[in-house]
């Protein structure tokens, strides 16, 4: 039990992304309402990309803008800077998932416009008839 | 123009031409067909000569903007993505005919959107089966799934809740992939798929690689619509609008698959995913076998001739799937084979699929009596694709499956054997029944059912070219399977196989 | 066996598949269309036959289409056996192309155009069985036939059309894709090829007896074609097709073309001396036992003219395939020799029933008194047949059965020489009695007085073959030969 909570602690961001995406599944999966079923799919976007952010992080380290100065006269010291490439990849999957959920936004929009309600049972009675 | 980077333009011609195709035709549909056909007709002729040079200079890699890998995004263009290349433009540029008329009954007034998303989506598609990077490769997989969703919410009826559907498992997909290149990533500090293959050998950690492994394999199965994981499926791709159908269904599951032989062994090696987890290969197996026969009964309980089709698409990704994982020569090269193949013989049966719909307006079988007196040639076409389908040589269907049973005798599998021949018996019923209908019946409509459109004159010539050229190409692609598969699939099949 | 290469074979072929194409385009002018069915028809027995003295000389053709699978081309070959097979199928084709034209227009048939291009590509298909070089290529062009079929056994378009067409295709297709084709699989799989060499292929490759005899029995009911029990029920109903096509498909061509792989497989798959040795010949000699003699006993209680001769056929056919399995070199040529002499012999029945249906409607033997005093030429004609089927001298059919009876004996295997005299009983009775209600029996009160012969399109062939039975007892040297050649290579 201590080593189980050592564990927790040491690794905190990884849990909590593992209890988001969680959520998020299971709003995905779970839910009938079709917005909360589009907000579990941000919750879980933004898990995966907390995982790729906080595997950038170094203890101690300052963020990934240099000075040329610095740089050429003492050369890069790797563990004062923390490592930008999840960051930046993180922007390009920021713009994707806010991509989809402006599709599915627009998509929800006609579902309502076409079915008067987002219930998905209601909608499936809609359709049964 | 050199030759070392002519692949960009086989992809650059579809994309700038998505913007043309937005901003001139917004103003005058009369500049949609042109450039649409031109920028996919420059690509599909391109294509043929990255082929040839790939076939003969071997593997090239290029990078983009000059970041040298694997710091930079790689291109790499060896004969098998040069193939995918070609059999992207080309099926592009055959559907592209059909869907043009199409859309312009379907959507009038609605074009220009329609085919900018679509040239977006086959631009997607090829920088998919170049790319070297397997963040890249997220992202592209994106581009095309979210034109897709967009395409096929166009679709009528209940179109925009299958698009919603196909979001909502999509993103799952697409997220399980992310994850587990997070996990490589950490893993091993790189996205190059080269060096990613080099370095994780010598990475400590079993679980975490074998996490990794799953999210990505798992990803790419919800993508392809592998049984279970089909359900979204044949809902958006029968809702989805017969232009963007056309296209989408030869051609998606086919790049997905391809994606997945990818990570196998360009990001793994074959030793990894076959070999130290057998009990998980074998369980792949077992799936695809299931994955046949309960996705062609499935198959067998459809009305519709376009849900009838997409359920042979699920049952056609456990072919190649299984293929894969039968880990022996015979089984990739048939697997290979197969996704040049079934993206054709799809495509066939969609173009006749969409050529009676232009014409009679339906796709219930009630409506499609006589057909065989009122659309000759079409049947013909669609006659030639199910017997493709079915595997009757010499048509291209046989020799991929030839190989496909090969390789399940020489592994052993014999569920998977039994499938296969289980899955040819009943495309014959399928297709007999549907063949039955056109031929008797004195094309009397069996009223009462809803139609979607109304029904019209013969469909224009360059709707039924392409139809045919594609059922004549089934043959000539049959006959010279053995061509292909010395010439270009050897090649293809990594070392060791 | 030096083959020289040529492009004949391939023409062979081609020239009916390409004949569809004019066949098709002419569809208005009825005139023409027959011309070019009869010139389509000229041709191909003029190219087979011109392949003739080559073979008989101990020579052969080969062309190869296309490359497909490792070891395994696309391949026309011509040899003895495929040359004999191709004879018989040419110069029936051209009688029964005469025979179509007088049945389908006395009949006013509809949808003439579709049957005469499936007919072509029905023939080609069975000259590409015959020429081809290896399994596979034999098993594309058996697909093929059995498709381009499908259109003339559903040709009345009705509701019975359409349920035999279905029982046709579940049959014919089914067993070719669920045994056919995994035999052919694993036959490559064991052998490294599927190419026909005398001797056979699956000799070298050491597998075991079982794996051997599985493989056997999945090709003999996997060539549902051929008819052996209890895949045969497709033919019966088949017989819903016009009577050219049960005449020709379903007395020369689709049957025989079922035997003739079969044949090929025990020939040059196995190869006589492998199953000789694994004790295998006794599996196909007890099918075809069987099959022969429920057969000639489920003829005896029909009624319907076409669909006893269907039930003779069923017999007649496993005849083939019995010589083949007594191992024996007289009871492989006999089988080979059976082919011949029994298709001129059901042929001349089948025009004959199509005859007097024309002539009169009739279909049921029980109504068919009295009927040869008024058709004497296609009574005769029909008592030559039935005389060649059962095997009596001076018949075609006698030379065939008594090679058999020779194989039986060589074998030493006296039961089937006793089915052979079981069986040939039995023809004569299913066979006799129409004779006999034909020429001794009254007509019926109420019949119409004004019955005659059947036009001279129909007739002509008829007689041809007849003749033609009769007179393959005193020269049959030439099928006598070729198929001495495909035995004793």
């Amino acid at each position: 039990m201590e080593d189980f909570i050592t564990l927790v602690i040491a690794k905190y961001n990884y849990w909590i992304y593992v209890i988001l995406m969680m959520i998020g599944f299971y709003a995905m999966i779970g839910k009938k309402n079709l917005v909360k079923k589009l907000l579990g799919m941000n919750i879980f976007q933004t898990a995966i990309i907390l995982m790729f952010v906080s595997a950038g992080v170094k203890k101690g380290a300052s963020i990934p803008i240099l000075d040329k100065h610095e740089v050429l006269t003492h050369g890069i010291e790797a563990a004062q800077i923390v490592n930008p490439l999840p960051h930046v990849l993180m922007l390009t999957a920021i713009v994707v998932s806010v991509s989809i959920t402006g599709v599915a936004l627009a998509v929800i929009l006609r579902i309502y416009r076409k079915y008067g309600t987002l219930e998905e049972d209601e909608i499936m009675e809609k359709l049964g008839q | 123009m050199t030759t070392s980077n002519l692949h960009m333009y086989v992809m650059a011609a579809p994309l700038i031409c998505a913007l043309f195709v937005n901003l001139l035709g917004r103003r005058s549909r009369t500049y949609i067909a042109p450039l649409t056909l031109g920028s996919l007709l420059f690509s599909s002729v391109t294509a043929c000569f990255v082929l040839a040079n790939a076939l003969k200079n071997g593997r090239m890699s290029y990078t983009v903007g000059n970041w040298s890998p694997p710091y930079g995004i790689e291109l790499i263009i060896d004969p098998l993505a040069a193939l995918m290349l070609l059999l992207i433009s080309v099926v592009a540029l055959l559907a592209t005919c059909a869907a043009l008329p199409t859309v312009q009954r379907e959507h009038a007034g609605k074009e220009h959107l329609f085919f900018t998303l679509y040239l977006i989506l086959i631009a997607g598609l090829m920088g998919l089966v170049m790319t070297g990077d397997a963040f890249n490769l997220y992202v592209l997989l994106e581009i095309t799934s979210i034109t897709t969703y967009g395409l096929i919410a166009m679709g009528k009826g209940r179109a925009v809740l299958s698009s919603f559907n196909y979001i909502i498992m999509g993103s799952i997909g697409a997220c399980f992939y992310l994850l587990g290149i997070g996990y490589i990533y950490i893993l091993t500090g790189t996205l190059n798929m080269a060096d990613i293959a080099t370095r994780l050998p010598l990475v400590q950690g079993d679980a975490a690689v074998a996490t990794a492994f799953a999210f990505l394999i798992v990803g790419l199965f919800i993508k392809m619509a592998f049984f279970p994981l089909h359900g979204w499926l044949p809902h958006a791709y029968s809702d989805a609008p017969m232009g963007a159908g056309v296209m989408i269904a030869p051609l998606m599951t086919k790049v997905t698959i391809y994606l997945m032989f990818r990570v196998i062994f360009s990001i793994f090696s074959p030793d990894y995913a076959f070999y130290q987890h057998a009990i998980i290969q074998n369980l792949i197996i077992w799936a695809a076998a299931i994955s046949i026969i309960a996705a062609s009964l499935m198959a067998l309980a459809q009305r519709d001739l376009r849900r009838m089709l997409t359920y042979i698409i699920i049952a056609e990704v456990g072919y190649m799937v299984g293929g894969i994982w039968l880990a022996n020569t015979q089984g990739l090269t048939g697997a290979l084979l197969h996704i040049v193949n079934d993206a054709l013989m799809t495509l066939c049966l969609f173009l006749a699929a969409a050529t009676i719909l232009y014409r009679i307006g339906s796709l219930h079988f009630d409506d499609l009596k006589g057909l065989y007196q009122r659309m000759p040639l079409t049947m013909l076409a669609f006659t030639i694709g199910a017997f493709s389908m079915i595997g009757v040589p010499p048509t291209a269907g046989f020799f991929s499956k030839w190989y496909l049973i090969l390789g399940g005798i020489e592994a052993g599998h014999w569920e998977y054997v039994a499938a296969l021949i289980f899955s040819s018996l009943i495309n014959a019923i399928l297709f007999f029944r549907l063949i039955e209908i056109a031929y008797f019946g004195n094309g009397d409509h069996g009223h009462g059912h809803k139609q979607t459109l109304p029904p019209t004159g013969s469909a224009p010539w360059y709707m039924q070219g392409s139809l045919l050229v594609t059922a004549v190409t089934l043959i000539i692609i049959g006959l010279g399977s053995g061509q292909l598969v010395q010439g270009v699939i050897k090649l293809a099949l990594p070392a060791g196989f | 066996m030096i083959y020289q290469s040529s492009i004949w074979p391939l023409m062979a072929v081609l020239v009916s598949l390409c004949g569809a194409i004019p066949i098709l385009a002419s569809e208005r002018k009825p005139n023409l269309r027959e011309s070019w069915t009869l010139l389509i028809a000229a041709a191909k027995v003029v190219i087979v036959a011109s392949l003739l003295p080559t073979v008989l000389n101990g020579g052969g053709f080969v062309f190869t289409i296309a490359e497909v699978i490792p070891n395994v081309p696309i391949q026309l070959r011509v040899d003895a056996m495929g040359m004999f097979f191709a004879l018989v199928a040419s110069i029936l084709w051209f009688f029964t192309s005469l025979y179509s034209i007088g049945y389908m227009r006395a009949l006013d048939e509809h949808g003439q155009t579709r049957y005469y291009a499936s007919f072509a590509v029905a023939i080609s298909a069975t000259i590409g069985v015959a020429f081809s070089a290896n399994l596979l290529t034999l098993y594309l062009f058996y697909e093929v036939l059995s498709l381009s079929t499908y259109p003339l056994v559903t040709h009345h378009q009705d509701a019975e059309a359409k349920k035999s067409g279905r029982k046709y295709l579940t049959y014919i297709l089914g067993t070719s894709i669920a045994l056919a084709l995994p035999a052919m699989l694993l036959t490559y799989q064991l052998a490294g090829t599927l190419d026909f060499t005398s001797g056979g292929i699956l000799a070298a490759s050491g597998a075991s007896p079982a794996t051997l005899g599985l493989i056997l029995v999945l090709f003999l009911f996997g060539f549902a074609k051929a008819g052996l029990m209890p895949f045969h029920g497709w033919l019966p109903a088949a017989m819903v097709a016009p009577t050219p096509v049960s005449s020709f498909l379903h007395g020369v061509a689709v049957v025989k073309v079922g035997v003739f792989s079969i044949l090929r497989v025990i020939f040059h798959i196995f190869g006589p001396d492998l199953l000789f040795d694994v004790n295998l010949g006794v599996v196909i000699t007890t099918i075809a036992s069987l099959t022969i003699l429920v057969a000639s006993l489920i003829a005896l209680t029909q009624d319907n003219l076409k669909r006893r001769l269907a039930y003779s056929t069923i017999g007649q056919l496993s005849y083939m395939i019995l010589g083949a399995g007594m191992l024996t070199a007289a009871g492989m040529t006999g089988g080979l020799l059976h082919i011949a002499m029994h298709a001129f012999g059901k042929i001349t029945l089948f025009f004959c029933a199509g005859a007097i249906f024309v002539a009169t409607g009739k279909k049921y033997i029980s109504q068919m008194d009295g009927l040869g005093k008024r058709m004497p030429i296609t009574y005769l004609a029909f008592f030559f047949g039935s005389l060649s089927i059962i095997g009596m001298p001076p018949f075609g059919g006698f030379i065939s059965k008594w090679s058999l009876a020779t194989g039986a004996i060589e074998s030493g295997q006296l039961i089937l020489l006793l089915v052979l005299l079981t069986s040939s009983m039995l023809n004569a009775l299913y066979f006799f009695p129409i004779i006999y209600r034909g020429f001794f029996l009254p007509a019926a009160k109420g019949e119409p007085e004004g019955i005659k012969e059947a036009p001279i399109f129909c007739l002509l062939p008829l007689s041809i073959t007849a003749i033609c039975s009769l007179g393959l007892f005193f020269w049959p040297s030439i099928f006598l030969q070729l198929a001495k050649m495909a035995v004793i290579p």
